[in-house]
């Protein structure tokens, strides 16, 4: 009887043991969800410096016109790149369409990352002055007017705790620390330029970006931003970039600076 | 109570205990956690320059010391055509740097999967690139150094981060900016859906003024891609073994200006000045005529 009453007694511990694992695991015992904000896995908050050190010539400076190196553009996106026009663009009010949500984190600036609100991660950027705001919650109200920004959805992409079985199985070297990177979608954009001379994306795109952050071998953080651009109206395939930025210790060098057609 | 009880009894509380354990101590037959899957064929999604070749003297985005500047300067691609430089190949960031996509596999322990490396296979002018996961260490710095270098590497949350020492002197620019032997690499691979960004940061203490910091994507491939590229096999060119290598005085080189005249980037930036990889060096430069 006693070996049975242990054995009881283990089932019952395994399956309570069971159970707050999966309660730990949805919410700690059904209070109320933590809000993005206090449950993020990694802090992208700060001042952060574009490092250019890729497609130098494309972003530092204004491309000849037709240059439309290394993007996959559809017949009818590169009539478009072809009929550019910085001119009629500024006069036109248009001077931040090389500022847009499909471009931006390749213009060579500075970022400033803040939580706006609880649900809100909002990015600013001195080049172009552009202000993005990354939502983890659903936007509530009717749908805002396309902008050069458009709308953002934000999630977060985990990494899972490890669990004893796993341990063997992951290598040798440090045990994996947590962490995970931010997932953001735009849609609901104003048609803009994927670079200075008039390489178009439309009001059709989706801006798919991931954000990753890494140490600098020097100390202080490095921030990796990859792009995907879906155009099914000017591009062929996705255009895909990444972005890297170096983490600045204060505000020093925040230069805001308006939109421009040229550069 | 009768022996056969008493054995029964024993199964039941083995079996119940052995639950016990397996809830504590999760499954260990299942792909690893936080790992995400590494190995397969990934193309190159190959919408950004990293490799800046297009021209002799293309040094933009590279922050470059002194001596690497006149190592580029004083470089010609002539010497292609020798035969001893033909195959001389480049060191093992050139897959990050290179127009090439991946082929990734990996080797494991038999008994209980655990990983021993993953290997990225090789092309022409790249030597495969083995990163060891089983805990080795780095061999002496006075170890032998090839063009692969040595690698050991390790899961942090969901990247996988790689260290490489011992490569051979090469080239960071294709177009004669050198790496010494010096150089060490750090690799972060982020797996994002079916899209793969790599990281590599450079150290070289000879010849870069602060870290390289390079980027490059890929999208998984359902095609598959060869492991080993093509052969390099050396011929010869016109260029008797013993010659002189080809080269230029590097303040003669007449490439220098190339850049500039074509393109509107100040010598400063096609010559990988270190401030030229920053937003601010914007303000120094000429505002260019609208097109």
């Amino acid at each position: 009887m006693r070996v049975r009453a242990a054995m009881i007694v283990a089932l019952a511990a395994a399956g309570s043991l069971g159970s707050a694992a999966t309660a730990q695991g949805q919410n700690r015992g059904g209070g109320p969800p933590p809000t993005p904000r206090a449950s993020a896995p990694i802090d992208f908050t700060g001042y952060w410096v574009a490092f250019v050190s890729e497609d130098w010539r494309l972003r530092m400076v204004t491309p000849p016109k037709g240059d439309y190196t290394r993007v996959p553009l559809t017949p009818e996106g590169r009539k478009v790149a072809d009929t550019w026009n910085p001119a009629a663009d500024a006069s036109a009010g248009n001077q931040c369409k090389a500022f847009g949500a499909g471009a931006i984190m390749r213009v060579p600036g500075r970022l400033h990352v803040t939580w706006q609100d609880d649900t809100t991660l909002r990015l600013d950027t001195d080049a172009g002055m552009q202000t993005r705001t990354f939502r983890f919650a659903p936007a509530a109200g009717p749908a805002d007017p396309p902008s050069w920004q458009g709308r953002s959805t934000a999630r977060w992409e985990r990494a899972a705790v490890p669990r004893r079985g796993d341990q063997d199985l992951l290598g040798a070297g440090p045990r994996p620390a947590g962490g995970g990177s931010l997932t953001v979608v735009t849609t609901n954009l104003r048609a803009g330029y994927l670079r200075w001379n008039g390489v178009p994306y439309s009001e059709n795109t989706t801006v798919t970006e991931s954000f990753d952050v890494a140490p600098h071998p020097t100390g202080g953080q490095l921030l990796i931003v990859t792009t995907v651009v879906e155009d099914p109206r000017y591009l062929q395939r996705p255009y895909v970039v990444s972005s890297q930025f170096k983490k600045e210790a204060d505000a020093s060098r925040w230069d805001p600076t308006p939109c421009t057609s040229t550069w | 109570m009768g022996s056969n009880t008493v054995h029964l009894n024993v199964v039941i509380a083995r079996t119940a205990l052995g639950v016990l354990l397996l809830l504590l101590s999760g499954p260990t037959l299942r792909p690893a956690y936080a790992q995400f899957d590494l190995v397969g064929s990934w193309d190159a999604t190959g919408n950004e320059d990293l490799a800046g070749d297009g021209l002799p003297v293309d040094y933009t985005g590279y922050p470059l010391t002194e001596e690497a500047r006149l190592r580029g300067l004083s470089y010609s691609q002539s010497q292609l055509s020798m035969i001893e430089r033909q195959c001389q190949g480049w060191p093992v960031f050139y897959f990050a740097q290179g127009p090439f996509g991946l082929r990734i596999w990996s080797d494991t322990e038999k008994a209980n999967g655990t990983p021993i490396s993953y290997t990225i296979g090789a092309w022409e002018n790249r030597a495969p690139f083995v990163i060891w996961m089983d805990g080795r260490p780095h061999p002496s710095p006075n170890a032998a150094h090839t063009r692969a270098g040595f690698t050991t590497g390790h899961w942090e949350g969901n990247t996988l981060v790689a260290y490489t020492t011992h490569m051979q002197v090469g080239f960071l620019r294709k177009t004669g900016v050198p790496s010494s032997d010096q150089a060490r690499l750090t690799t972060r691979f982020f797996r994002h859906g079916d899209v793969l960004t790599v990281l590599g940061i450079i150290e070289d203490p000879i010849h870069l003024a602060e870290p390289q910091i390079l980027t490059k994507n890929f999208r998984l491939s359902s095609a598959a891609i060869s492991p080993v590229g093509p052969a390099c096999i050396a011929v010869f060119e016109g260029t008797e073994l013993g010659e002189s290598v080809a080269h230029y005085a590097p303040e003669k080189n007449p490439f220098t200006d190339e850049m500039t005249a074509k393109y509107g980037v100040p010598r400063d930036a096609a010559l990988g000045v270190p401030e030229t990889l920053y937003p601010e060096y914007r303000k120094k430069m000429k505002p260019r005529p609208a097109p």
